[in-house]
């Protein structure tokens, strides 16, 4: 038996005082602890609108929560898409987590693997709060955002649906009823254009490239619905497609605001705003600015419905967007402790009830304790409800949508300037249509 | 003055390689280096490495691979290219002119004395120093066919509105009258610069031999004036060919596409649609085209003042 030295007995009494420190490093690989990253810091890219407005709020919150600093910039949407493009491309870009437009660049991010797999964080219970509770997201937004491989390289944050906008006072002065089909949006819209009082019967997006996000709800009403087919074929030139744009374009031309080819969300809302037109599409996202009084005079005189139904389907084209974390990185800790704590149900709560967007969170819609204390009516969730029931995506899930998006966009643009729908959409799809077979090959 | 002539066009003795000249350029070449090193990083290797790319099918998030000159004959097949040139040399050609006439006649104005004519100067100098950003988006507001102040105004005169950009006919000629307000100031600068310097002794002669104002000036005053008015044209000229912040802001090269010139269609290559390779041979294509007509117009300056 070996004698015990006073070297051994030091190197026995350090070895007890390490004890607790381990101990508490195994549990914290076992446990999860949301003060694991404490004094860490984390950067996020976010994408300029309401929903990361409420998220700035309430930053203070989580590093109170974690102690991970929070470093944030809100980016317009456009300008955002090409910089965390450029930033990924770079292979070091300046953020950890970053909001992406999965409507657009869903597939460009995931063929280039620029996030990490969500898959592993979520297993890993040290890592991942108990209450994430990933079943309580619907499972729509979920394989919306599931890449075709399987990774799930983003969670999903918020769905846009589109719904239409009422201004009651200008419907009930001629005793309109809210349409429920585009034929009896058109006729109502029709009764109350007033060019000499500039007052119009409808409002909606009419620019290139904007335009596309509106041209879906009508064509979502057609037999066909889609954009390109099950052997992902572009389909944007056939009867369908003619019949969408024809009802688009009669209603633009002849109920919309002269200029209304040119117009983009922002030039919609002023309108709307200002009370000179009696029906909007467009997305949910919308109606908080609708509804403050302080910017808008149709303030508490807003109605809200689903979009109508064409003849063959009733749809509410959605677009989403999520959070993911750079694979390049190296703080993917904090990052994925953010992403868990924007997804919290009291945030997704506060994102729905303050009209600033549809959180994916299905509990957030079912909070009726949590939903009373909104100053929104009831009629916004029951219409927002019925959306997601007839929700579908209002884009195609192709690489090159922002290419697609200008050439049917200029399209429509030409068809509003009264050229042929039939010649005009021909033209573009064979334009586009070698565009999208080059970009599926190198899938 | 004729002795100071013959001093400057005395020829440069030709540089012969003698061997003291070869010993001076092997003890000074290091002082070159650094100039070398900027030139060749900020200049040579972005115009060689956009060449290579230009020769490549290029994606940002996607591969590449080497594909000839097949940019480049695309982009002679492209419609939409081609009309983007078109709209840039007419817009070009607006942005020029425009401008040139104004800016020539507000400084004859302004060289004239009359009171408050410094304030007067000042004041209209202001747009030139105003961002472009910012003018393109209060100038945006005003478009507004329903709510902006153009219309009001119009409207206040029994005129009927104006679509302004919102319409594929009025978009070009719209922008050319913010480029004008924005770069008016900029050619009278240049123009009073010139008349400033210009000698009174021809004017006095001409007086006398009873020539009308009309006549002093396009006899007198215009030639004098050519060697300023040739380097207005060519500031005007280049930057009428870069436009892009005002287009981009006001409409995005809309509606449709009957604003795009090559700067949008170019932009929205790279930045929208990530094809880096094609937009490299525009860049290309363009470059040749600017370079063109940069030595068209200093050609014009030499047989100017020759």
């Amino acid at each position: 038996m070996s004698e015990i030295t006073r070297r051994t007995a030091l190197r026995g009494a350090a070895g007890l005082l390490a004890v607790p420190a381990l101990v508490e490093r195994a549990n914290a690989q076992s446990a999860f602890d949301w003060k694991r990253f404490k004094g860490e810091r984390v950067e996020v890219s976010l994408v300029a609108n309401p929903r990361s407005t409420l998220l700035f709020q309430y930053h203070k919150e989580f590093e109170e929560l974690t102690g991970i600093r929070v470093g944030a910039e809100q980016i317009p949407e456009q300008q955002h898409r090409q910089k965390f493009a450029i930033e990924f491309a770079s292979g070091r870009p300046s953020f950890d987590v970053i909001n992406i437009s999965l409507h657009v660049n869903k597939l460009q991010v995931g063929r280039a693997k620029w996030c990490t797999d969500l898959r592993p964080l979520i297993a890993d219970a040290s890592m991942t709060a108990p209450d994430l509770d990933m079943a309580d997201f619907g499972p729509a937004a979920v394989t919306y955002a599931t890449q075709a491989d399987g990774r799930l390289d983003t969670l999903p944050l918020d769905v846009d649906h589109f719904i239409l906008y009422v201004n009651k006072d200008l419907v009930a002065a001629k005793n309109v009823a809210v349409p429920q089909t585009f034929d009896e949006l058109y006729t109502a819209a029709k009764a109350l254009t007033d060019p000499s009082k500039q007052q119009y019967g409808f409002v909606g997006r009419g620019l290139r490239n904007a335009n596309m996000t509106l041209w879906s709800s009508f064509l979502l009403g057609t037999q066909q619905r889609d954009m390109i087919d099950a052997n992902r074929k572009l389909i944007t030139d056939t009867p369908d497609a003619v019949w969408a744009t024809q009802q688009y374009a009669r209603l633009m031309r002849e109920c919309a605001p002269p200029g209304a080819n040119s117009f983009n969300w922002n030039e919609c809302q002023t309108t709307f705003m200002q009370g000179r037109a009696a029906f909007w599409i467009d997305g949910v996202g919308y109606a908080a600015p609708l509804e403050d009084p302080k910017r808008s005079r149709v303030a508490g005189k807003l109605g809200y419905a689903v979009v109508p139904a064409g003849p063959a389907h009733r749809h509410s084209a959605f677009f989403c967007t999520g959070l993911g974390i750079s694979e390049a990185s190296q703080r993917r800790g904090p990052a994925w402790f953010y992403i868990q704590w924007v997804l919290n149900k009291q945030n997704q709560l506060r994102m729905l009830a303050t009209g600033a967007g549809a959180p994916t969170r299905l509990s957030a819609y079912a909070n009726e304790e949590g939903l009373k204390g909104s100053t929104f009516p009831r009629e916004y969730f029951t219409t927002l409800a019925e959306s997601i029931r007839i929700a579908r995506p209002g884009l195609p899930e192709i690489g090159p949508v922002t290419e697609f998006r200008d050439t049917i966009g200029s399209a429509l643009v030409n068809v509003l300037g009264g050229a042929d729908a039939t010649a005009e959409l021909k033209k573009a799809t064979d334009a586009f249509r070698p565009v999208l077979e080059a970009s599926e090959k190198g899938a | 003055m004729s002795g100071n002539a013959a001093t400057h066009s005395a020829p440069l003795a030709p540089a012969v390689a003698t061997p003291r000249r070869r010993n001076y350029a092997r003890r000074y070449w290091m002082f070159v280096v650094p100039a070398g090193v900027v030139v060749i990083s900020v200049i040579l290797f972005p115009w060689l490495f956009t060449l290579f790319m230009s020769t490549h099918e290029w994606k940002i998030g996607g591969g590449h691979h080497f594909v000839g000159l097949d940019n480049y004959r695309k982009l002679f097949t492209d419609e939409r290219f081609l009309w983007s040139m078109v709209r840039t040399l007419y817009f070009t050609a607006l942005a020029v002119i425009g401008p040139m006439v104004l800016g020539v006649a507000a400084a004859l104005v302004f060289n004239r004395n009359f009171p408050l004519r410094g304030l007067a100067r000042t004041i209209f100098i202001l747009p030139m120093m105003a961002t472009p950003v910012a003018v393109a988006l209060v100038w945006t507001m005003m478009f507004h066919p329903q709510l902006g102040v153009l219309n009001w105004l119009l409207s206040q005169f029994g005129i009927p509105p104006s679509m302004w950009v919102y319409d594929a006919k009025t978009v070009i000629p719209t922008l050319v009258m913010v480029e004008i307000w924005h770069w008016t100031p900029l050619v009278m600068l240049i123009t009073l610069g010139g008349l400033a310097s210009l000698p009174q002794d021809p004017y006095e002669a001409a007086k006398i031999d009873g020539a009308s104002p009309l006549q002093s000036f396009w006899h007198i005053t215009l030639p004098l004036l050519a060697p300023f008015l040739v380097v207005a044209l060519i500031i005007r000229t280049i930057d009428a060919l870069k436009a892009f912040d005002t287009i981009y802001v006001i409409t995005q090269g809309g509606p449709g596409t009957s604003s795009e010139t090559i700067n949008i269609f170019l932009y929205l290559q790279g930045f929208a649609y990530y094809n880096m390779g094609y937009a490299s041979a525009v860049v290309v294509v363009f470059f040749t085209m600017i370079v063109g007509l940069a030595s068209l117009l200093l050609w014009t300056r030499k047989r100017v003042k020759a």
